[in-house]
C-alpha cells in the first residue's frame, strides 16, 4: 500500500495550518521569554517542532491498521507504563508525571493519550451494529477508565480529562443512543459533587477560585485574574510585540505555556485572537474533513479521536485564559511551550496524515 | 495482519457534519469570551494592567531641621532604611523566615508573631520588620536579593535630637500620626506618616513637614522596580531658628542635672527665650524609631513624669517668688501706703491664727519697710500687707500682670497656673472665701500657683517698667505679643531695687548668687508643701520645698531674666535654684563680652557645631564632649556663708 502513496497526497492544507500556528506560538515564547532568565526558549520550542515533524512524517508511513493492528499491545503497555512512573517518575511542581527518555523527561500521560485514540479507533471500529449498545458502551468505557484513574493518580487531572472527549466522540460516532447519552449526563451530573472529594487541595482551591475569585484575589484566582488583566487590557489592537506589561513583567502565570494564549491576547489584542482562533477552528474543521473523507470507519475514529482530543485541548485552555473554565493545566496545543505535549501533537497529526494518505488506497 | 477493520465504510456523515457544527459553536463562544474581555471590558482591565504595571513610591520629604540662634544645629535628621517584607508568596515567605530571622538578627518567633499580625492586611502591602536596618542588614538583603527576593529596603529620614534628653521638652518630638490626625488632616496625611506630637515639632509641624515626593516605577510581578515613570520631588521641610542659645542652654541643662526641676530663661525685652530646660527627660531618640508599649507605659508611670514639661506645665506655688508681685501690687495700688512699715518679732496673729515668719526661731526682722521686706524676705510685713489689700486685690494684681494665664508660648498645652479669689473659691469649693487663707496667699502659699514660665515672664515685664513680651522659640515667630501694664516708675524702680538688694545687700537673702560686676537682681523662694506649723507637728521640721529662684540682669532694662524651680528639694530656693540662675546670667555675660571683644561665639562656634554633631556620634551627652567650667568656677562668689536664705 505504502507504494502507491505520493507526497501530494499529504494535507498541504492541515501542514500549512499547523505551521502557522506553530509560528505564532514560537513568536509569542520568544516575546514572552527573551527578557527573563528562560531567554532562549523560543529555540527550544523549534527543536522540539523539527522532532515533531520527524515523528509525525514517520508515522503516517507506517499504515495505521497495522499500528491498531497492536492496539491491545500497545495498550498494556500504556497501562504499565502508568504504573511504571506512578512507582518511579520524577516529581515536578508536585505531580508524578516525569520519565526521562533520552536526557529529556516525557510526560508518560501524553503517549498513553496516543494510545487510547488508537485502542478507542479499535474499539469502535470492531463495533458492527448501526447502533451502540449498552455492553460496548461500558466495555469502552472501562477501556478509558483504568488509564484515567492512573493518571488522576498521578495527580494530572488535565491530562485524564483529556481522555474522556475521545471516548464520548467516539462513541458518539459509533452511534450512542439518545437515550443512552441521556443516562450519562444524568449520571455524571450527580456524580459531580461526589468526585468533588476525590480532588486534591490544590485542585479544590481552583474550583472554589473559579467560582468565587474574588474571593481569592492572590491565590489560586490570582492567574486567572492576571490572565482576564492581560486579555482585556490588550484590547481590540493589542499593545504589540514585546510590549505586553502583564507578559513582560510577568505578571501571567506560566505564560509561555499554559497561559500564552494570554500572552498572545495581550500583545496582539483581538485580531490576534481572531487569527489564532480562526486558525484553531481552520485545524479541527480540517481535521473532521479528513474524518469525512477516511477510506473506513477505523480511519474514521482515529482521526475523530485526534479532534476530540486537540479541540478540548483548545477549549480548556482557552476558556482558562478568559476565566470561563478553572485552571487545569493543560496547554495549548501547538503553541504552548513543551516538549511532551508537541510531540503529542504531531504524532496525532501523524495519524491523522496516515489515514489521509490511504483515503483512495485499497 | 487480521482484517479486523473489513473495508468497513459505514460512515456516520450527519454525526460528523454535527461535530462540525460543535467547533464553530465552540470557537464563536470563545471569541465572544475575548470580546467581552477585549473590547467591552478592555478600559476597566486597562487600567487594571496599569495599576499593576505601575506603583507609586512616596519619596518621604525630610523634616525642617532646629538651629540654635547662632546657627547651630539642635535638631537633625539623618538617613536611615526600614526593611519591608513582601508578604505576596506567602509560601515562599514562610520557607524563608527562618533564613530572614538569622540574616537580621531578628527573633524567628517575633517574626512569625508580626506576620500573624498582618494577615488581615492585604497581602501586597509590605510589613516593616525591621524599622532601622545596620550597614549588616543591608549587605545581606542585597547579597541575596536572588535567594531571597522578599526583603526591601524603604530610604527614610529619622530625626536625631540631642542625646541625654537635651533640650527635649522644647524640641518634643515625633511620631507616626495617629488615627485622629489623619482625620483631621482632610486626607493630607497617610497612616505611618511621621508628625510632631508635642513641642516645637508639633507647634510648627505645618512648617516643618516638606512635601512628599513622588516616585512611578515599573515593578514586575515580584514586586522588584525594572524601570521608572516620573519623579516628583520631595521638598524638604523648612529649617527653623530657634532663639535657644545652645551656650546658656547647655548651662542650664548641666546645673539641673539629675535634679527634678526646671530653668527658663527669656530676654524679657524681645521675648525670646534662651534656654529651656526640664527635668528629668526623655531622650526622644528613643522613640524616634519606634517604642515599645512597655517602654512608653513605663515612662508615663515614673514618678519623676519625664513627659511633663515642667518650665509650662508644672504648676507650683511660688513661695516668696510672690512677694513681688506682691510688692507691685501695693506700690500700684497704695494699699497699704508706700511708707507702710510693720513689725516682725518672728511671727503674726491673723483672724485668730499664729503665722510664723520664717526667722521664727532664730530671731526676728523687727521694724521693716518694703524694701527690707524685700530683701530679708521678711513674711510678716507681707501677711500685714495681705491683710490690708484682701484676696480680690492680689488676684487682680497677679492676674493684671499675667499669673493665672497661658503666656502664649509658642508650644502647646501650656498650663495657666491659677490666682485664687473669691469668686473662684466659691465656685470651685462653694464656700465663701476664709479670710484667712489670704495670709498664706501674701506669701505664695495657698492655692496660688504659677509655672516657671510664668515667673519668668511676669518678672521680666515688671522689671521692664511694665512691658511683657510674649516668650517665643522660634525666631521669627510670625507675631509677638506684646502686653503693656502701666506701672509707674516708682513701682518698678522700688521693686527692682528690693531684688538688688536681695541679692547685693548685707542681709539680703541671696548673697550667695552674687555676681561680680553684673547689676544681677533676684528673688528665692522656698514653698513648702504643708505649712510651717504642719510639719513642725509632724516632727518634720525641714519638709520637703520647691525651691524657686527667679533673676534678671541688669538691673534697668533687663537684658536677660532666668526662673528656675528645683522641686522636692530639702534645701531652701537661694541654695537649691539660685546657683542654676546665676550660672546662665554669668555665661550670658561672659559669652555677650566675647562678642563685644570681636570673637564672635558664633564664628569661633562655627567648628564648634562639631561639639553637637560629634557627641552626638559618639552617643553622649554634649554637655560631657563640652564639659564646661565647672559651676564652682563660675562666679566669684562672695563667699559669704548663709545661715538661712530666707
Amino acid at each position: 500500500m505504502n507504494e502507491m502513496t505520493t507526497t501530494r497526497d499529504y494535507d498541504w492544507w492541515l501542514l500549512a495550518i499547523v505551521a502557522a500556528i506553530c509560528a505564532l506560538g514560537v513568536v509569542e515564547i520568544y516575546s514572552a521569554t527573551h527578557g527573563s532568565v528562560l531567554a532562549g526558549m523560543h529555540m527550544k520550542q523549534i527543536r522540539w517542532l523539527i522532532v515533531g515533524v520527524v515523528l509525525m512524517f514517520v508515522l503516517s508511513r507506517i499504515d495505521y491498521h497495522v499500528i491498531m493492528d497492536q492496539a491491545p499491545v500497545l495498550y498494556i503497555i500504556g497501562i504499565v507504563a502508568l504504573i511504571a512512573v506512578l512507582a518511579v517518575g520524577h516529581t515536578r511542581f508536585g505531580a508524578k508525571r516525569w520519565i526521562p527518555i533520552l536526557g529529556e523527561m516525557f510526560q508518560v500521560s501524553e503517549l498513553v493519550k496516543l494510545v487510547i485514540i488508537v485502542v478507542l479507533a479499535r474499539f469502535f471500529a470492531e463495533v458492527r451494529t448501526d447502533e451502540l449498545s449498552l455492553q460496548d458502551l461500558i466495555k469502552a468505557g472501562l477501556l478509558v477508565g483504568v488509564p484515567l484513574v492512573l493518571i488522576l493518580k498521578q495527580p494530572d487531572l488535565g491530562t485524564a480529562l483529556v481522555l474522556l472527549p475521545m471516548l464520548i466522540v467516539g462513541a458518539f460516532l459509533a452511534g450512542l443512543r439518545w437515550k443512552h447519552a441521556a443516562v450519562i449526563i444524568l449520571l455524571g451530573a450527580l456524580m459531580l459533587p461526589a468526585g468533588w472529594h476525590f480532588l486534591k487541595p490544590y485542585q479544590k482551591d481552583r474550583v472554589t477560585s473559579f467560582l468565587h475569585p474574588e474571593e481569592d484575589a492572590k491565590g489560586s484566582g490570582y492567574q486567572v485574574l492576571q490572565s482576564k488583566i492581560a486579555v482585556g487590557s490588550g484590547g481590540f489592537w493589542g499593545k504589540g510585540f514585546g510590549k505586553g506589561s502583564q507578559n513582560q513583567l510577568g505578571y501571567i502565570p506560566v505564560r509561555y505555556s499554559d497561559f500564552i494564549m494570554s500572552a498572545w491576547a495581550e500583545e496582539q489584542g483581538f485580531k490576534g485572537v481572531l487569527l489564532a482562533l480562526g486558525l484553531y477552528m481552520a485545524l479541527l474543521l480540517r481535521l473532521v474533513q479528513n474524518a469525512q473523507r477516511a477510506k473506513d470507519r477505523a480511519g474514521m475514529f482515529l482521526v475523530m479521536g485526534v479532534t476530540a482530543a486537540l479541540g478540548f485541548h483548545v477549549l480548556v485552555n482557552v476558556a482558562m485564559v478568559i476565566g470561563a473554565m478553572p485552571v487545569t493545566g493543560i496547554p495549548l496545543p501547538l503553541m504552548s511551550y513543551g516538549g511532551s505535549a508537541t510531540l503529542f501533537v504531531f504524532l496525532a497529526i501523524g495519524l491523522v496524515m496516515n489515514v489521509r494518505l490511504r483515503r483512495f488506497v485499497n | 495482519m487480521s482484517y479486523w477493520f473489513r473495508n468497513d465504510n459505514r460512515l456516520p456523515q450527519e454525526r460528523l457534519a454535527a461535530a462540525s457544527y460543535v467547533i464553530v459553536g465552540m470557537i464563536t463562544l470563545l471569541l465572544l469570551g475575548f470580546w467581552k474581555l477585549q473590547v467591552i471590558d478592555s478600559d476597566k482591565y486597562g487600567q487594571m494592567a496599569e495599576r499593576n504595571r505601575v506603583r507609586s513610591i512616596p519619596i518621604i520629604a525630610p523634616r525642617g531641621r532646629m538651629l540654635d540662634r547662632d546657627g547651630r544645629v539642635l535638631v537633625d535628621n539623618y538617613p536611615s532604611f526600614s526593611v519591608l517584607l513582601l508578604r505576596d508568596d506567602i509560601a515562599a515567605v514562610e520557607k524563608s523566615l527562618p533564613a530572614i530571622a538569622d540574616g537580621l538578627g531578628l527573633q524567628l518567633d517575633d517574626l512569625k508573631e508580626q506576620l500573624a499580625n498582618s494577615s488581615e492586611l492585604p497581602k501586597f502591602q509590605p510589613i516593616v520588620i525591621k524599622p532601622e536596618a545596620t550597614p549588616a542588614d543591608v549587605a545581606f538583603i542585597e547579597s541575596h536579593r536572588a535567594d531571597i527576593p522578599l526583603l526591601e529596603m524603604l530610604m527614610v529620614h529619622r530625626r536625631r535630637y540631642l542625646p541625654g534628653g537635651f533640650m527635649a521638652h522644647a524640641s518634643g518630638y515625633v511620631g507616626e500620626v495617629s488615627e485622629k490626625q489623619i482625620e483631621d488632616s482632610n486626607g493630607r496625611l497617610r497612616p505611618g506618616d511621621i508628625a510632631g506630637k508635642s513641642g516645637l515639632e508639633r507647634e510648627y509641624n505645618d512648617l516643618l513637614v516638606g512635601t512628599d515626593g513622588m516616585r512611578r516605577v515599573i515593578v514586575n510581578s515580584v514586586g522588584k522596580e525594572v524601570g521608572r515613570l516620573s519623579q516628583q520631588e520631595a521638598i524638604p521641610g523648612k529649617q527653623i531658628q530657634l532663639t535657644i542659645d545652645y551656650d546658656l542652654q547647655e548651662v542650664a541643662e548641666e546645673g539641673l542635672g539629675d535634679k527634678k526641676g526646671a530653668v527658663v530663661a527669656l530676654n524679657p525685652q524681645t521675648g525670646e527665650v534662651l534656654a529651656f530646660a526640664s527635668h528629668p527627660a526623655p531622650d526622644p531618640n528613643d522613640f524616634a524609631v519606634r517604642i515599645s508599649k512597655e517602654e512608653w507605659q513605663k515612662l508615663n508611670e515614673d514618678p519623676g513624669k519625664p513627659l511633663l514639661n515642667r518650665v509650662t506645665q508644672a504648676q507650683l506655688a511660688p513661695g516668696s517668688v510672690f512677694k513681688i508681685i506682691m510688692a507691685t501690687a501695693m506700690l500700684e495700688s497704695k494699699v497699704p501706703p508706700e511708707n507702710f512699715t510693720a513689725f516682725c518679732p518672728g511671727y503674726g496673729i491673723f483672724y485668730g491664727q499664729m503665722h510664723r515668719c520664717w526667722v521664727y526661731g532664730k530671731g526676728s526682722h523687727g521694724q521693716v519697710n518694703l524694701h527690707e521686706a524685700i530683701v530679708k524676705s521678711c513674711d510678716v510685713f507681707f501677711y500685714n500687707v495681705g491683710m490690708r489689700m484682701g484676696i480680690d486685690r492680689i488676684a487682680k494684681y497677679a492676674k493684671m500682670l499675667g499669673l493665672g494665664s497661658k503666656t502664649g508660648i509658642d508650644l502647646p498645652s501650656e498650663e495657666s497656673g491659677l490666682v485664687p479669689s473669691e469668686d473662684w473659691v466659691e465656685r470651685v469649693y462653694h464656700h465663701k472665701w476664709y479670710p484667712g487663707s489670704t495670709i498664706s496667699v501674701s506669701i505664695g502659699q495657698g492655692s496660688v500657683m504659677v509655672t516657671p514660665l510664668q515667673v519668668a515672664y511676669v518678672i521680666g515685664g515688671i522689671a521692664s517698667g511694665g512691658d511683657f513680651k510674649e516668650p517665643h522659640l522660634m525666631k521669627d515667630a510670625p507675631s509677638v505679643g506684646d502686653k503693656r501694664v502701666e506701672l509707674s516708675d516708682d513701682t518698678v524702680e522700688q521693686v527692682t531695687q528690693g531684688m538688688y538688694g536681695v541679692i547685693n545687700e548685707p542681709g539680703g537673702t541671696g548673697q550667695s548668687v552674687r555676681l561680680q560686676g553684673i547689676e544681677f537682681c533676684g528673688k528665692s523662694g522656698t514653698a513648702q508643701m504643708m505649712s510651717y506649723a504642719a510639719a513642725s507637728r509632724l516632727g518634720l521640721g525641714k519638709g520637703k520645698n520647691d525651691g524657686w529662684f527667679v533673676g534678671f540682669a541688669p538691673r534697668r532694662n533687663p537684658e536677660i531674666v532666668v526662673a528656675a524651680v528645683v522641686e522636692d528639694t530639702s534645701e531652701h530656693g537661694g541654695t537649691a535654684s539660685g546657683p542654676l540662675v546665676r550660672d546662665i546670667v554669668k555665661a550670658y555675660y561672659e559669652k555677650k563680652e566675647k562678642k563685644s571683644q570681636g570673637q564672635s561665639t558664633a564664628q569661633a562656634q562655627k567648628p564648634g557645631m562639631q561639639p553637637v554633631a560629634q557627641s552626638a556620634r559618639a552617643g553622649e551627652a554634649p554637655k560631657v564632649a563640652t564639659k564646661r567650667e565647672g559651676p564652682a568656677k563660675v562666679a566669684e562668689v562672695a563667699e559669704k556663708k548663709q545661715q538661712d536664705p530666707e
